[in-house]
This record gives structure tokens, C-alpha cells and sequence, in this order.
């Protein structure tokens, strides 16, 4: 091949290349242009829409934030529920406790009866394990055990004998005001016969007829709780009255049969 | 739990109404007191199809482990749930109880709250 037909070929080539270019150009200016009017067709219209839709997400945050705080404050009255109702759940457990051990103690006149309530009582609803009841003799002004649970853990509650006004059993005798130390600070040393956990007056009105004094909490218990308290005062008055009235009707019952035996005695004289 | 029967095994007649007061909670529950557990199988021969079993363990004649026990070894009652409500606290004793075949174990003095709680885990199963 001559120079001059090498030349030709050359610019036969280049022509092309140029060509080839110019089209690509035209194509990128085209597609720039397409680019171009895509964007514009997608843009928002018109600044009314844009502030339109920035009102909108603007509400919606409000209202988003006004949930929210609902919603927080709604979670805070269920709390308050839960807590009202584990509150009145527990009230309910403490009037059922009152209603069943005032039920029960005026549902019998006999004396060794009362006593097995009264016991049911101090060991089953305020959970007590050792304890003594202790009458007043009004003759000798003296306390005496007349039933007692667990002498086992309190040797010698059998036998409690205390004066009217000495130590603590009789100074709650002498005054009707309860005594608690409620739980034995010091693990076994401190509890004694005399010094009981504590000791509850039995008392009609202001007369004092007996006590009931606690030694020892089942294993289970710690301390008293606040429905002791509501119960030591009801057995302090329902105890006592039960106590007294069925005595009474004790007593009445045997002068009534000696009164029975001297008539039908006199009747078969005569 | 609606119509449930209940059987209360308790020799303390004050425990025996307390528990009872308690199972009042469940609609038109139908509560059926025994003294001891002589008295119990008694009551579980009974035309009563009982649902639960509420036993203390101290009580004369038969104990509530004893009662546990046979009520476990009878075909016709062995799947009826038993919960033991007693004094004894020590965990040797709930261990013992549970073993014996009883649901669940309460130590007194008992909580309404807490009794009904129990139940209602063991009659929703």
C-alpha cells in the first residue's frame, strides 16, 4: 500500500471517529435534556405544596408528640390502678380475716369453745406459734394461763402466773394498753415469759378480763403486719365480750340446774 | 373459672370459713367443707365431681399428706389438683408435700390475693 492510500484510509477512519463523536454529543445533550425535564416534571409544583406538606408533617408531629404523652400518661393511670387494686385487694383480705374471726367468735356461748376460736384465731390469722391466753382472777387480782399453743418453743406458758401491775403482762392488765415488740431483735435471747413479743389486753370496754400474750411467729412470718394490729384490737374487745358472755352463760346454766334439782327436790318432799 | 367445685379439707372451722370466703371470688363456685381426711374421701366418693382440693396437713383422724397420698393412688381422683394450706413453713415440709403429689403449697397465714392466684394458674391448665 502506497503512503497516499495509507493517508486516505487514515482519514476515512478519523471522518468516522469525528462523526462518531458528534453523535455522542448530540445523544449526552439529549439525555441531559430528558435528565432535565424529568427532574422538573418530579419537583414539587408549586411553594403552596410545599408548604402545604410541611404543614401536614408538622400536625402529624404534634400529633405524634400529643400520643406520646397520652399514651405516657395513660401507662401512669394503669399503674396508679394497679397499685389501687392490689391496695383494695388487700383491704379485702383484711375485712375477711375481721369479718371470719368476729363471726366466729360470737358463734358459740361455750367457754372451751371460745377459747379454741380465739386460738384459731391467733395462730391461723395473725400466725402465731407460741402464745398463751390468760385470764384475770378478780379475787387474787392475778393473770393465769388458762390455754396456751407451744410450749415446746416457750416452756412454761402453761403455768403464767403474774399480778396485777408487775411486769409487763400485768402493767397491760392494769392500764388495757397493748404492748408489742413485734419481732425478737435479738434471735431467741430477748423473749421471755415476762417479755413477751407481745401482749394484747382482753378488755370490755375499759375493764381489763385477761390478755393474750405472743412469744413466738411461725417459722414463715417475720413481723406483724398492719392486719395484726386490726386484729389484736378486734380480738381485744370481740375476744373478751365472747369470753365474758359465755362464762356468764356458764354460770347461769349451772345455777339454773341446782335451782332445777332444789325444785324437783322440794316437789318430791312435799 | 365459672362452676367449680371445691373441696375444703380443714379442721379449724374458722380456716374452713375463711378459705371458703375467699373461693367466693369464682362465679357460682360450689364449696364443699370436710374436717379430715377420713371425712375428705368421704366427700370425693360423693355425687360431687370435685375440681380442686384445698387441704391443711395437722388435722385428727387423717392428716392432709395422707389424704394427699391416697387421693394420688386412686385412679378414679388422682388427676383432681391438691393445694396444701398449712402452718408448717419449713421447706422440708413443702418439699414433702410436693413430692407426696400436691399442686401447690401455702403457708399460713394465708393471703386471698395470693390463694386465688394459685387456683386460677392450676384450673386454667
Amino acid at each position: 500500500m502506497t503512503e497516499e492510500t495509507r493517508a486516505e484510509k487514515f482519514l476515512e477512519l478519523f471522518n468516522k471517529g469525528k462523526e462518531f463523536t458528534e453523535e455522542l454529543l448530540r445523544e449526552n445533550q439529549r439525555l441531559r435534556y430528558r435528565i432535565a425535564t424529568l427532574e422538573t416534571e418530579h419537583t414539587p409544583g408549586s411553594s403552596d405544596e410545599v408548604a402545604r406538606l410541611r404543614a401536614e408533617i408538622q400536625q402529624l408531629t404534634d400529633e405524634n408528640r400529643r400520643i406520646g404523652q397520652r399514651f405516657r400518661e395513660v401507662e401512669e393511670e394503669n399503674k396508679d390502678f394497679a397499685n389501687r387494686y392490689i391496695e383494695v385487694e388487700e383491704q379485702n383480705n383484711n375485712l375477711a380475716n375481721l369479718y371470719v374471726a368476729s363471726y366466729q367468735l360470737h358463734s358459740t356461748l361455750d367457754f372451751r369453745e371460745v377459747i379454741t376460736i380465739v386460738q384459731e384465731i391467733v395462730i391461723n390469722l395473725i400466725g402465731a406459734e407460741s402464745f398463751a391466753i390468760l385470764l384475770l382472777d378478780e379475787k387474787t387480782n392475778e393473770l393465769k394461763t388458762i390455754a396456751c399453743e407451744g410450749e415446746d418453743v416457750m416452756p412454761g406458758i402453761q403455768t403464767i402466773s403474774a399480778r396485777l401491775g408487775e411486769g409487763i403482762l400485768g402493767e397491760v392488765a392494769k392500764t388495757g394498753e397493748s404492748y408489742y415488740i413485734n419481732q425478737d431483735v435479738e434471735g431467741g435471747g430477748k423473749v421471755t415469759i415476762e417479755k413477751p413479743l407481745a401482749a394484747v389486753p382482753l378488755k370490755i370496754k375499759e375493764h381489763v378480763i385477761g390478755l393474750i400474750s405472743i412469744y413466738r411467729l411461725l417459722q414463715q412470718k417475720d413481723s406483724f403486719s398492719a392486719v395484726d394490729y386490726e386484729l389484736f384490737s378486734l380480738l381485744a374487745a370481740h375476744a373478751a365480750t365472747a369470753i365474758f358472755s359465755s362464762k356468764l352463760y356458764s354460770q347461769s346454766e349451772r345455777k339454773l340446774n341446782t335451782i332445777q334439782s332444789f325444785l324437783d327436790l322440794l316437789t318430791t318432799t312435799s | 373459672m365459672e362452676n367449680a367445685n371445691f373441696l375444703v379439707v380443714e379442721d379449724s372451722p374458722t380456716m374452713r370459713q375463711l378459705i371458703s370466703f375467699s373461693l367466693k371470688r369464682f362465679k357460682n363456685a360450689k364449696i364443699i367443707e370436710a374436717v379430715d381426711g377420713v371425712d375428705a374421701l368421704k366427700k370425693l366418693s360423693g355425687p360431687d365431681k370435685i375440681d380442686l382440693i384445698l387441704t391443711d396437713i395437722n388435722m385428727p383422724v387423717m392428716d392432709g399428706l395422707k389424704l394427699v397420698s391416697l387421693v394420688r393412688q386412686n385412679a378414679q381422683l388422682k388427676a383432681i389438683p391438691i393445694i396444701i394450706i398449712t402452718t408448717e413453713g419449713a421447706e422440708e415440709d413443702r418439699e414433702r408435700g410436693l413430692a407426696l403429689g400436691a399442686n401447690a403449697y401455702i403457708s399460713k397465714p394465708i393471703q386471698s390475693s395470693h390463694l386465688i392466684k394459685t387456683i386460677s394458674e392450676l384450673l386454667a391448665v
